[in-house]
């Protein structure tokens, strides 16, 4: 591979919480401002300050938070990089401080080419302007020269499919007509560098894909991607390195098999299942000591929404029972049980006593909703739950074209994927 | 997909002291013009009579303070027809407080831009102070209709008018530096703004004429940056009469400097935490 176009060197950002005006009062600010005009060298107000601003200096350290610390890594020319993190985990600032948008509190980033970032579809666009105007608007925020807009108009009306709408004030297009526009105006940048923060990137799941799309289209042409996601399934198939965000620091490269895997044990401990904390009626050896998760490909803790599932389980110190049953919850990220499977649910289905059990849960079709879930496991005799942990591992269910559509229910529409045939009279037409 | 070698390197890190980057300033100008041109498409969208404003408002504004200063208050004109003293009066202040409204509400209204993008910040309030001499064009096509109706002589002097124009914005500007990145952490501004312009037409010489005030309030008088600029636009197109008291002039001008300086100076400093704060 060649030079590389991204250097992060100790990135670091820190920001004030609760930045309210207890400690700057307007007045402050004024006299400070003034000061300082006065008196170069003595800063004042900026994220960093200066020792001898003595008491006040300190009472702010305690509300001090550092969104990223020490974050360095390179991307080379036409990579396609993914960077993965929970919500909070630095990934928009960091992305922020690479397109320029906020300043970096320590360290320093060197990025050669031209960057062009999906994160920012629509911005800008002012409703009381036509479609036209907003192209040409929008086209020199993101940094199109005049004539470079000019070039791609057409193209642009074309990808958006605005049509004869393209004169009409973007105030009266639907929510879809606008993502559409926006969309295409940022597409058709060209940039160097592109960087892409899914979580942004709003619409349903055909747009999504179509984000997707252009992704491959962009890098086949041999540019370099950054891009932030929740949607392991994408990085998976998109990228060719990974970096894990958590907490503000950043992992080293990782393939992206292994960035995943990391990911996903990061949420939940990341002690081997046998230690974690769990719920017994009466104390003793621990009973559930491992757990595996993998899909018909063989992939560990993903499974693509009604795709089929295998959850194994071993059980141990089990010789002064007489006779257990084993379960397992799936819990969505609001801490509600979606799914239960439960061996007692099935006829005979108690376990002899003995040292070690294996136990394998096969599902042929888990029809949920994309998104992060947790699994807990439940351990019963006869008559009671003897011990239980909880989010004993993550499962995230990724998307999968389950209608044919590439649209799918949202998770504030329901929980589950399921298959259903529509018939109408006269007919149901298809209007997009 | 361009080689390697012509493309420049940005370096990304903290930035230390307070830099005017004009290289920068220039790189998006594409940006500052697009940006303008927004503001005035959309000033009068989805109005009736639309442009019509900038007619109706210094219009009315000139017809009120002529009743009130001239037949009530009696005030001196010096021979002038006062209507057109008072017109005279009205557009450099129109200018600068459309332009200061305009700049000060300016970087939060462009708050979804600048967490999103990157581009010089000081474009913001630059753009739109601009904006505010369309509107002041126009109310200067009536002022000549005025003159020829009221007979004034046109003078060689009307060439400084656009120099007097362009220090008004550079006030309006000054100010609105300072004011749209205060509003970004205190949204008080937008309640002082507002104040500031309302009670600004009474201290400056916009009803009245500088000779009014007496002799020992000349000097704080002349702190208003506002005091020379309508002074010079009067002097300019009414003629020797109004010839403006010079040191109140040039006191009044160098606060126009020293405000657009200290502006400038403050909204760099401030600008890269916007993001963040906004």
């Amino acid at each position: 591979m060649s030079d590389p176009v991204i250097i992060v060197q100790e990135i670091g950002k820190k920001y004030r919480l609760g930045a309210t005006i207890r400690h700057d009062t307007i007045r402050d600010v004024l006299a400070n401002g003034l000061k300082s005009m006065f008196q170069r060298g003595q800063r004042s107000l900026s994220s960093e300050d200066t020792p001898q601003q003595g008491k006040k200096q300190r009472r702010r350290d305690r509300s001090d938070f550092w969104a990223l610390q020490d974050v360095s890594f390179k991307v080379d020319q036409g990579e396609v990089v993914g960077i993965i993190g929970r919500n909070g985990s630095g990934k928009s600032t960091l992305l922020k401080i690479i397109s320029e948008i906020t300043e970096p509190t320590t360290g320093e980033a060197r990025i050669r080419g031209r960057v062009g970032s999906l994160l920012e579809v629509g911005t800008g666009f002012h409703p009381e302007l036509t479609g036209r105007e907003n192209i040409f608007l929008n086209g020199a925020i993101l940094g199109m020269s005049r004539t470079e807009i000019k070039q791609k108009f057409d193209q642009i009306v074309e990808f958006s499919e605005i049509g004869k709408f393209i004169d009409t004030p973007v105030k009266r297009y639907s929510s879809g007509m606008y993502v559409r526009l926006a969309f295409a105006v940022a597409a058709h940048l060209e940039p160097e560098i592109l960087l892409i923060d899914e979580v942004l990137a709003v619409g349903d799941v055909r747009f999504q894909q179509k984000c997707i799309g252009k992704m491959g289209e962009v890098s086949n042409s041999g540019r370099t991607i950054l891009f932030v996601s929740h949607n392991m399934d994408t990085i998976l198939n998109l990228c060719s390195a990974v970096y894990v965000l958590d907490n503000g620091h950043i992992s080293e490269k990782l393939d992206p098999q292994e960035g995943v895997r990391r990911y996903l044990n990061k949420d939940t401990n990341s002690l081997p299942l046998s230690e974690h904390p769990r719920f017994q009626i009466s104390p003793g050896l621990p009973i559930i000591h491992d757990l595996s998760i993998s899909d018909s490909r063989g992939r560990k803790n993903i499974v693509t929404s009604a795709g089929s599932v295998r959850f194994d389980i071993t059980l141990r110190n089990l010789e002064a029972l007489n006779g257990i049953a084993c379960a397992i919850a799936i819990t969505n990220q609001h801490h509600q049980r979606v799914v239960y499977f439960d061996t007692r649910h099935h006829a005979n289905s108690f376990l002899k006593p003995c040292d070690t059990v294996l136990i394998s849960c096969y599902v042929p079709s888990l029809p949920l909703i994309p998104g992060p879930y947790y699994i807990d496991i439940i351990v019963s005799d006869r008559n009671s739950v003897i011990e239980r942990v909880e989010q004993a591992a993550q499962l995230e269910v990724v998307f999968a074209d389950v209608f044919g559509t590439g649209r799918l229910p949202s998770h504030w529409q329901g929980h589950l994927v399921l298959l259903c045939e529509w018939k109408a009279e006269p007919k149901l037409i298809s209007i997009l | 997909m361009k080689s390697h070698s012509n493309i420049s390197e940005r370096i990304i890190r903290p930035r230390k002291g307070i830099k005017i980057d004009f290289v920068e300033l220039w790189r998006f100008r594409n940006l500052f013009i697009f940006l303008t041109w927004r503001d005035i498409l959309i000033r009068y969208k989805q109005t009736v009579i639309g442009i019509f404003w900038a007619v109706l408002q210094p219009l009315l504004t000139m017809i009120v303070f002529t009743i009130i200063f001239s037949k009530l208050a009696k005030l001196p004109s010096n021979g002038a027809p006062y209507t057109v003293m008072t017109f005279a009066g009205l557009l450099p202040w129109q200018l600068f407080s459309n332009a200061l409204a305009r700049g000060s509400e300016s970087v939060v209204g462009a708050g979804n831009m600048v967490r999103k993008i990157y581009f010089p910040r000081l474009i913001i309030p630059f753009s739109a102070t601009l904006g505010a001499l369309v509107d002041f064009l126009i109310s200067f096509g009536i002022l000549l209709i005025l003159m020829v109706y009221y007979g004034v002589t046109f003078r060689i002097h009307l060439v400084l008018l656009p120099l007097f124009s362009l220090i008004a914005v550079f006030a309006a500007l000054g100010a609105s530096f300072w004011f749209s990145s205060l509003n970004v952490k205190y949204r008080d501004v937008k309640h002082i703004t507002p104040f500031i312009i309302r009670m600004g037409i009474y201290i400056s010489p916009v009803g009245f004429m500088s000779s009014v005030i007496p002799k020992k309030l000349q000097f704080w008088y002349s702190l208003n940056p506002m005091v020379g600029v309508i002074d010079g636009f009067r002097w300019a197109i009414l003629g020797p009469q109004f010839e403006p008291y010079w040191p109140s002039f040039w006191i009044s001008l160098i606060m126009v400097f020293l405000l657009l300086v200290s502006g400038a100076y403050y909204f760099s400093k401030f600008e890269k935490t916007f993001a963040d704060v906004i």
